[in-house]
Order: structure tokens, then sequence, then C-alpha cells
């Protein structure tokens, strides 16, 4: 059993979890959407006494900070306990791709070329996880959501917005992909 | 211990992004060069069984656990903010391969460079509340 959990989880187990997490909480009085928590830190940490966009009861989503900080653990049980440490098996094509852009075949979950300490502390290395994380925290705010709130909970609403934002997603992503990354790289 | 409930789920939803790879870079790439089924099978499955439920609990009127019934409210109505906002999410998402879930349980998971990108989305989403109004909504 622990071997068969150990393996990657095929699309359908995890697609159905990540559908029963939505429900289990709305089901709590809550919904799902993680870059709220973004919003929610800025105010915790004081930002609405500077900008009003976080000067709201930030104590309300006290629990989707608790949830955060779940996912962090639920990361760290994956990593020591439920993991067989084979490199993800993405397919032979996007190895591929991937060589010509200088990014080695999966040896773990992440390129070692963007996310080790090396990288890290490397002036390029650097500002790409920045601009990277600074894309995502704007764009996330701006759009009112993110894959959670807009790809998962907006999209099983069929809520026009959260399909507007969904295309904006792989728009963004796609220009990332074929456009700016073969330059960054 | 009103809290431990959400804690369990996160610890689901942090355990279910690591196995099913779906917090690698290297299969948000594989996504957007549509090179594989999985990305897609991942977020169609929990969609379609999103629009299921979501329509059995409006039809059935059905209630949350402290009694109140369940709302969904919807967006606001716009064009602009949803594609230009969607689409710097996007630039992020493929260039730092995460979005804000996957970002803290690769951090758990050991991969500490993640903590960096966590911090400037922190960073990002301070610069859009302070330049939200002079932004087109």
């Amino acid at each position: 059993m622990l071997e068969l959990i150990q393996q990657p989880w095929p699309w359908y187990v995890s697609g159905t979890i990540i559908a029963a997490i939505m429900f289990v909480l709305i089901f709590f009085g809550q919904s799902f959407g993680f870059s709220a928590n973004l919003r929610t830190i800025c105010a915790a940490a004081g930002g609405g006494k500077k900008v009003k966009f976080f000067d709201f009861n930030w104590k309300s989503q006290l629990w989707n900070l608790v949830f955060l900080v779940g996912a962090i653990i639920g990361g760290f049980i994956a990593a020591q306990f439920l993991s067989n440490g084979e490199p993800v098996k993405i397919s032979e094509s996007t190895i591929s791709d991937l060589a010509k852009l200088g990014i080695a075949a999966p040896t773990s979950a992440q390129p070692n070329e963007l996310f080790s300490l090396d990288a890290v502390f490397s002036v390029k290395g650097f500002l790409i996880l920045a601009l990277g994380g600074i894309m995502v925290g704007f764009g996330s705010r701006y759009a009112g959501g993110c894959t959670s709130g807009h790809a998962i909970s907006g999209l099983s609403d069929l809520q026009v917005p959260s399909l507007i934002a969904v295309i904006g997603f792989f728009a963004g992503g796609l220009l990332m992909t074929f456009v700016l990354l073969p330059l960054i790289l | 211990m009103k809290f431990l409930k959400f804690l369990l789920a996160g610890i689901v939803f942090g355990i279910v992004m690591a196995k099913s790879e779906a917090f690698s870079w290297f299969r948000i790439q594989e996504m957007f060069r549509f090179q594989s089924f999985h990305m897609y099978g991942i977020i169609g499955t929990a969609v379609t069984l999103g629009v299921l439920g979501v329509f059995l609990i409006k039809k059935y009127k059905m209630r949350d656990m402290n009694g109140n019934p369940i709302m969904f409210y919807p967006k606001d109505k716009s064009v602009i903010r949803y594609l230009i906002g969607g689409t710097i999410f996007g630039l992020g998402w493929a260039l730092s391969g995460a979005c804000p879930g996957p970002m803290v349980v690769n951090i758990g998971y050991g991969y500490l460079a993640m903590i960096v990108v966590f911090l400037f989305a922190i960073l990002g989403t301070f610069l859009y509340g302070a330049i939200k109004d002079k932004l087109p909504h």
C-alpha cells in the first residue's frame, strides 16, 4: 500500500481530491482561494496603515493562513514519507525542448538550474525567482484570484470572469514559455 | 480547535500538490507546451466534479456545517482586470513554475529557493494594493 502511495498519483485521483478540498472548505463555511493569503499577510504585517487595500479585518482570514501552514506541512510529509525519490516523469518532447534552453532532464521535482542554492545566490537566478514571484503576486490580486480561486472555484460556479482570468493565465503562460523564456534562460 | 480542520485540509492539499507533481516547474512547462495530458487531467477532473457539486448544492439549497445556506457570489463584471491581471499571473506562473499554493508546498518539500519566490509574491501583492487605484479595472 505504501509503495502505491509513494508513486506519483494519477491525474484523476489528484483532481478528485482537489475538488473534495474545495467542497470541504465550502462545507466549513469558507471558500477555496489560496492567493487571498498574500493579501492577508500584507495586512497582518501592518500594510493597512499605509495602503487602504490592506486595511481590513484580516483576522477573519486566519483560517486560510492555517490552511497555508498545513500546505507547508503537507509538502514536508510528502517529501519525507511519501516519496520514492524518483524524478518527475515528464514527456520526452518536453525534456528535449528544455534541453535546448539549457535545462537538464529532471533529477527530482525541480530543475537545479533554477532552484538550487547556487542559482538563488547568483544574480540572474535570484532575479528570475524574484520576477516570477512579483508577477504571480501582482497578477493574482489584479485578477482577483489565482488557480484555486478562478480555475477551480470560479469555473466550478461557471463564472465568466473566472474564464476570462484563466484565458489570461494561458496567454501569459504561453508568452513566457515560447517567447520570453528562450530570451531569459 | 476550530482551526484544526483547516490545518488538516491544508496538509491534504500539500500532499496532493506534491504527489500529483503539480508543484513541479517541469510539469508546468509540459502543460504550457501541450506535451502531456497530466495537468489538464488534474484541472479538468477538479472542475468537472466542481461544476457537478456546485450545481447540486444550489439545486438542493444545501447548508454548511454551521447551518448557514451556502452562497456563491458572482465576481465583479469586467474584462480588462481579469485579462491583464490573468496575463501577468500567467507570465509569473510559467517563469517560476508555481502558483501561490504550490510555492509553499515546495518550501515544505525542501525547495528553499521558493522562499524567495513567495516573499516576492507578497511584495507583488503589496505593489498591486499600492497602485490599484491607478489601474484599469
